[in-house]
């Protein structure tokens, strides 16, 4: 298997406070890696550096075995190639469902309005959203917006997507819908990085589990070994805490 | 432990309940009072004022001079001719200003050292032309200019007291825009540019069309005072009257004041209309937040 993502120390600080402490990670193609980890442990600040919303300050990233930590690099061909989905949708309010979907391959990729929105059709037919290509954004439900906002990303044919606690913001009847086109994408063989709270969506999906603290990751490894028999301290009461809360 | 305070929230809640159908079947009947009485003390209130108005002692002295129908059906045809010059100056200054606006406003909203030069003029721009008053840029652009005779360019007044209007109210609808474009939630950049669109790209096909629909009520208020502010060309074209440089002529014949009063009707036809849809945007845009729609 060829490697999709390496990160090696990766810092990264917001007006002084250190978030990202070096972090390394690396993940194959068709991995799939989940963040676990507090909110406030850097894991969105992370993935915002994977794809340069977030410009990092030391180590490096190598996506497919080119650095795109170098001066000069083309943000928007590594954006083109790494896809995020964020926890507030971040639809454009200002554009149909079709709109949405249409505007970075006609824009960025350069297909003609045509191709692009029958590509998208397919798309959001293929994740049972055919019915809404017309609608606006605010006539959906969230966890619609959020699959909208899947296709969105996946529209660009992205080879790794990385997704933002997508189900963070969603009622809990939501929740489910939004992981299923997940884990189709999963067997699919998408590459993903995830921040999720969802302990037991991580544990199903997971090939690997990070659990981040406090800028670092703490431990890591396959999802049995981290939820069952976590050898860190910190890991155990992280797991407690989300046990109690009825999260797993 | 948590009984009490349920069964007492539960009575709250019956009271409230209750409070407000009681509410409502007074609204209904306050509803058909109030407008009665607001009719009843409008008629009296403008009927006073009427009557003071009115029996003053210099009220025929002020009805010859400002309400003189005879000079009224006589002026206000020219008037009205005059105040067509009026309506191209706006209508044609308008589309001029949204387009330069634009321009000040994306200039002054670009990042980076590289573009300081372009957001520092816009910047500079944008306070000089605030904090001048009008008046005084249309004299200096339509006596000044033409006295240049700059070859081909216009020496008429009324061209660079046109330009003058144009340069000024940029200054302001720039302002405006901007506030529009900061008002569009970071994250819409940030989603965008993760699709991989251009800086450009993502202002021009995300940022600004959900700028420029948040700020259409506030540009209708500005192409309103723009509309009143072409009467500042009068001071600066001899040749092309347009509606209050005709009625100051007409007035200054025979020292009657009707004439102005025709041209301030052929503007308020105009403005009041005007003033009522951005009132009506304005409300639709307040009643759509409410409901939590965007944009």
């Amino acid at each position: 298997m060829s490697e999709a993502i390496r990160l090696e120390g990766i810092h990264k600080s917001f007006d002084g406070l250190e978030v990202l402490k070096g972090i390394d990670l690396t993940l194959d193609e068709h991995q799939v890696v989940c963040l676990i980890g507090a909110s406030g442990s850097g894991k969105s600040t992370l993935l915002r550096c994977i794809n340069l919303l977030e410009q990092v300050e030391a180590g490096r990233i190598w996506i497919h075995g080119a650095e795109i930590t170098v001066q000069g690099v083309d943000r928007n061909a590594v954006r083109r190639q790494v896809g995020i989905v964020f926890q507030a949708f971040n639809l454009f309010p200002h554009m149909t469902v079709l709109g949405n979907v249409s505007l970075a391959p006609i824009k960025v990729l350069k297909q003609g309005r045509a191709a692009a929105e029958a590509n998208a059709r397919e798309l959001l037919a293929r994740f049972g959203l055919a019915e809404k290509a017309g609608d606006y954004p605010d006539r959906l439900s969230g966890g619609q917006q959020q699959r909208v906002a899947i296709v969105r990303a996946l529209a660009m044919d992205p080879d790794v997507l990385l997704l933002d606690e997508i189900t963070s913001a969603l009622d809990p009847e939501l929740v489910a819908e939004v992981l299923d086109v997940i884990r189709g994408l999963a067997e699919q063989g998408m590459t993903m990085v995830i921040a999720t709270h969802e302990m037991s969506f991580a544990r199903d999906i997971a090939d690997r589990v990070s659990f981040l603290d406090e800028g670092r990751i703490l431990e890591e490894g396959p999802p049995e070994q981290i939820f069952s028999a976590p050898t860190q301290e910190r890991t155990r009461r992280f797991l407690d805490r989300i046990i109690a809360a009825g999260r797993m | 432990m948590t009984q009490p305070g349920d069964r007492a929230s539960d009575g709250g809640a019956k009271e409230r309940r209750r409070s407000r159908i009681l509410r409502g079947f007074s609204l209904k009947e306050e509803g058909a009072k109030a407008v009665l009485i607001a009719t009843v003390s409008t008629l009296v209130v403008l009927g006073l004022l009427a009557y003071a108005a009115v029996s003053s002692p210099y009220w025929p002295e002020f009805k010859d001079e400002f309400l003189n129908r005879q000079v009224f059906a006589e002026s206000f045809p020219d008037i009205l001719r005059a105040f067509k010059r009026n309506i191209f100056y706006f209508l044609t200054a308008e589309p001029v200003i949204l387009a330069f606006a634009l321009m000040l406003a994306v200039l002054r909203s670009l990042r980076g050292p590289v573009f300081f030069p372009l957001r520092a003029l816009s910047t500079i721009y944008v306070d000089l032309f605030r904090g001048i008053p009008t008046v005084l840029v249309v004299f200096a652009l339509g006596f000044g200019i033409p006295t240049l005779r700059i070859p081909g360019f216009p020496v008429e007044g009324w061209f660079w007291g046109w330009v003058a209007l144009i340069l000024s109210y940029s200054a302001y609808v720039a302002e405006v825009y901007r506030a529009g474009i900061e008002s569009v939630h970071p994250s819409q950049t940030a989603a965008s540019r993760a699709l991989g669109l251009s800086r450009w790209q993502s202002l021009r096909s995300v940022v600004i069309p959900q700028a420029v629909r948040r700020v259409v009520p506030p540009l209708m208020n500005d192409f309103i005072s723009l509309q009143k502010d072409t009467a500042l060309i009068a001071f600066v074209s001899a040749f092309s009257a347009e509606a209050f440089l005709k009625a100051q002529r007409i007035s200054a014949g025979d020292f009657n004041f009707t004439p102005f009063v025709g041209a301030a009707l052929c503007f308020l036809i105009i403005t009041i209309p005007m003033t009522r849809f951005t009132d009506w945007l304005l409300e639709r845009q307040r009643k759509r937040r409410m409901a939590g729609g965007l944009a």
